[in-house]
Parts: C-alpha cells; sequence; structure tokens
C-alpha cells in the first residue's frame, strides 16, 4: 500500500496551531522526572563564577584568534585563521545567547543581560523577538503550528539546511527582520509569540543594529577592505557550521506533537571543547524538562536523570549520523521517527498523541 | 481585603528560600519562606502560563519560574524579568502557634 503524505502547515498562523490547542498539546503539562526537591534545589543554585570564567576565555580567545587572523590576512593562512575566529564567534555567542536568555548563566541578572544583548548582536538574532520564539519553544516543543524554532519540517527540505552551513538562510530573514523593525513594524507571525507591551524595545534594538550595521560598513569603506566585517557581523555567517551541527542535534529526526522531552530532545555525549562552545547544551533533554537549571550544573542533573531516559548518543558524528539518516527516511516517509528504549527503571513514554499524529499524516490510496 | 485565613502547614514544613504549593477549593496559591524567615504567599499560576510556580526557585525576595525562568518579587508579586509582564497577585500571610496561615478573599 503506497503512503500519500499530507503536508503539514508549519507557520504559527495556520491551521495546524488550532488542531495543536484542540488536542491538548498548546501550553500543556508535560512530563517531567521526578527529582526530590531538595536535589532539584541544589541543582538549580545559580553562580557567577563558572560564567565570568567562561566569558573571560571566550573573548581572550577571541582576541587571540582575531590577532591571528588579522596577522594572516592576506594569505592561506587566513582562511583557518578565520574559520578557527568565525567558529569561536558565533558557536559560544548562539551558546551564551541562549543560556543568558534563560537568565540561568550567571546569578547576577545584569551580567545575564549584558551578555544576551551582545550575542544576540553576534548571531544577529534580535534580542527581545528571540527571547519570546524561545519561551514559546520551550511552550510547545517541536509541536507543529506553535514551535517557531523548529529547523526544518517534514519532509526535510535540504537547501534550508545546507544554506545554514554559512547562515544563508536564517541570516538574510533576520536582517529583513532588522529593517522591518527599524521602522516599527513585525512579521504576522512574530505577533504570535510577542507582546505588544514589548514592540518597543523590538524596534529600538533593530535601530541599533542598524547603526552597528552601518558604522562596520563605513569602516570598509574607509579602510578599503572587507576586513572590518571579517570580525563583526560577517563572522555569524561564515562561522556557522558547528551551530549548525549542534542545532541538529538537539530535536531532529525525532517526535512531533508529543509533550515527553524524552521523545522529542535528543542528549550526546561531547568532548569538554564542544562542551565549552556549546555551554553544555549537549544535555538537551535535561535542559528542556528543567530550563531553570544553569548550564554548569547540567552534568549533575543528566546523572539525576538518566535512568528516567534512553541512553545518550555516544558523540556528536553518532548524532548526526542518527539525524541524517532518520531525515532521509523522513524524505520518503515523513511519519518516521527515531524511537529509543527506555532503560527498565524509566518511567513509560507520553507518546499517545504521536499515534494520532501518524494515523493523520498517512492516508492509503 | 475581606476573607478568611486559612490554615496552609505548619512553619517548618516550608524550608527556608522556598515555596510550596497550597490548594484550596479549585485554586491553587503559592507559600514562601524567604532567607530572611519572611513568609509571603500568592497565586499559585505563573501569570505567563499556567505552571505551578511552586517548582521554581526562591532567590532572596524573588521567585523564577521553573517553565520559562520569568522572576517574580515575592512581597510584592511585581513581574521582574520577561517572559511575566503581569504582576502576581499576593495575599496576606500570618504565623499564629507555629502555623502559616493565608487571607483568601
Amino acid at each position: 500500500m503506497a503512503i500519500v503524505v499530507q503536508k503539514r502547515d508549519y507557520s504559527l498562523t495556520g491551521p495546524e496551531g488550532k488542531r495543536a490547542e484542540e488536542r491538548g498539546l498548546a501550553a500543556a503539562e508535560w512530563y517531567a522526572t521526578p527529582i526530590p526537591r531538595a536535589k532539584m534545589k541544589e541543582l538549580m543554585k545559580r553562580k557567577d563564577g563558572p560564567a565570568i570564567r567562561d566569558t573571560l576565555i571566550w573573548f581572550a580567545t577571541l582576541i587571540v584568534l582575531g590577532y591571528l587572523a588579522y596577522l594572516s590576512w592576506g594569505t592561506w593562512w587566513s582562511i583557518l585563521a578565520f574559520f578557527a575566529y568565525g567558529t569561536f564567534y558565533a558557536s559560544p555567542g548562539d551558546s551564551r545567547w541562549h543560556e543568558c536568555g534563560h537568565g540561568t548563566a550567571f546569578k547576577t541578572q545584569w551580567m545575564n543581560d549584558v551578555v544576551y544583548q551582545i550575542a544576540s548582536f553576534m548571531v544577529l538574532r534580535s534580542a527581545t523577538p528571540w527571547r519570546w520564539s524561545h519561551a514559546r519553544h520551550h511552550t510547545d516543543t517541536i509541536i507543529v503550528g506553535r514551535d517557531p524554532e523548529i529547523l526544518t519540517e517534514r519532509p526535510p527540505i535540504w537547501k534550508i539546511i545546507v544554506m545554514q552551513i554559512f547562515h544563508l538562510y536564517g541570516g538574510p530573514i533576520e536582517i529583513k527582520r532588522f529593517f522591518l523593525h527599524t521602522v516599527g513594524r513585525m512579521e504576522v507571525q512574530e505577533k504570535e509569540y510577542i507582546p505588544p507591551t514589548e514592540h518597543h524595545k523590538v524596534f529600538r534594538e533593530a535601530r541599533v543594529y542598524l547603526l552597528i550595521f552601518a558604522a562596520v560598513i563605513a569602516a570598509c569603506i574607509y579602510t578599503g577592505s572587507i576586513l572590518p566585517a571579517m570580525f563583526i557581523v560577517l563572522p555569524s555567517f561564515y562561522g556557522n557550521l558547528i551551530v549548525l551541527l549542534f542545532g541538529m542535534t538537539q530535536h531532529l529526526g525525532l517526535y512531533e506533537d508529543v509533550l515527553d522531552h524524552r521523545l522529542n530532545s535528543r542528549t550526546v555525549y561531547m568532548n569538554r571543547v564542544f562542551r565549552f562552545l556549546y555551554w553544555n547544551m549537549n544535555y538537551h533533554v535535561e535542559h528542556h524538562m528543567f530550563p531553570m537549571v544553569p548550564y554548569h550544573a547540567l552534568p549533575k542533573l543528566h546523572q539525576e536523570m538518566k535512568s528516567d531516559c534512553p541512553e545518550a548518543r555516544p558523540g556528536l558524528w553518532a548524532a548526526l549520523k542518527e539525524v541524517i539518516g532518520a531525515l532521509r527516511k523522513q524524505k520518503e516517509n515523513p511519519a518516521y521517527v527515531v524511537v529509543k528504549p527506555l532503560p527498565p527503571t524509566a518511567q513509560p513514554y507520553m507518546h499517545d498523541f504521536d499515534k494520532q499524529t501518524e494515523q493523520r499524516s498517512q492516508m492509503p490510496l | 481585603m475581606s476573607g478568611e485565613w486559612i490554615e496552609v502547614c505548619a512553619v517548618d514544613e516550608i524550608e527556608e528560600e522556598d515555596v510550596i504549593r497550597f490548594d484550596h477549593g479549585e485554586r491553587t496559591f503559592a507559600v514562601y519562606r524567604t532567607d530572611k524567615g519572611h513568609f509571603y504567599a500568592s497565586d499559585g499560576y505563573c501569570t505567563h502560563e499556567k505552571f505551578h510556580l511552586s517548582n521554581g526557585l526562591v532567590m532572596g525576595n524573588v521567585i523564577e519560574c521553573p517553565k520559562h525562568n520569568g522572576r517574580f518579587d515575592i512581597p510584592t508579586g511585581a513581574a521582574k524579568r520577561a517572559p511575566v509582564c503581569v504582576d502576581l497577585r499576593t495575599y496576606p500571610v500570618k504565623v499564629e502557634s507555629d502555623s502559616v496561615f493565608i487571607k483568601i478573599d
């Protein structure tokens, strides 16, 4: 029997959002691994030390790599030097944006806010819109029609993934939004999750971003070189590879429309360098289930939760192999998902909603 | 504020710098004990989305929602950090005979 794929509308303004609400998937109660309150309080505890240390290391590394890149300009070595600079610009930019957006990285709130604003610009994400977008992503993780941060739909659009190697899909969309926000307008989709009381912040931030862009362009014209832009703005494009690879491991190939993060998120073991770049977001099931646990406590949270979770992928490449294999299968059968067995100590999955989804997405001829 | 005083729990059932959930009828409340030993009470759900604040983190006079990390000032209920924009409703609290009471209208 052939399978006919009923294409779903992933926009936030289409019929899927309403359907998710009707099915009780919107702003729903999610499964949480039972952890004693005393242990949770210990894990949630905030500190300034780890994030101050990591931020100093990050900027010191950027200065050193930036200097080497500057020295190499005009030689073939510059390809390697700028790849390293771009990677250390964009990847920690992404993870610091994320953690400081949650407000958990530092104990001192203004430190979260300052790093959040800097990192948002570095990765070309409007600070306020993305704060709200990410809040929705946590409310309705991979719920079709509700989650604005689904990397690619099913069947997957490979063109988006390939373009994102150099941020050529998301980057231009964001720059277009900066212009829109600068003149006091927003996309209809953004209005779905950004409350009107926050709109003035969105417009103000966009104007600041465009002023910085103008300054960088002026510096390029003045020096007669694109070198200034190679240090600011362009690294978020040419340094995006690791951001993409880490991001692909988070949810791709897993379930949609479930209320159990063990089914729609993926935890991956990574080496120390990757965990520094990513600020431990490789513990992604743990982060989604308990977003108030700061990045530096996620390895401990993982130990608390692992008896209730499917086995973590042993490394980045193993995770990417799983993801790419799943995406290839979803090209033929969009209902395909990676199903991971749970250890005998775990509570059963909450995935009744997925059965309904599969029934809807597969229609016999 | 009119209303009746309802017994919540014994004083030592709430640890310092912590919060508990208290359900009464069809309503749910969060009852706090700060690091200074003061008791406060508020509506139990975050004003951003319907998540129990009792699973959140108390830091001094601030409660952080467990789902989106929005923050409120515990004594006043004032919204302190996005994504919360609407203040939390608070309720009078008293301690008598080693028990905590809240006044509900």
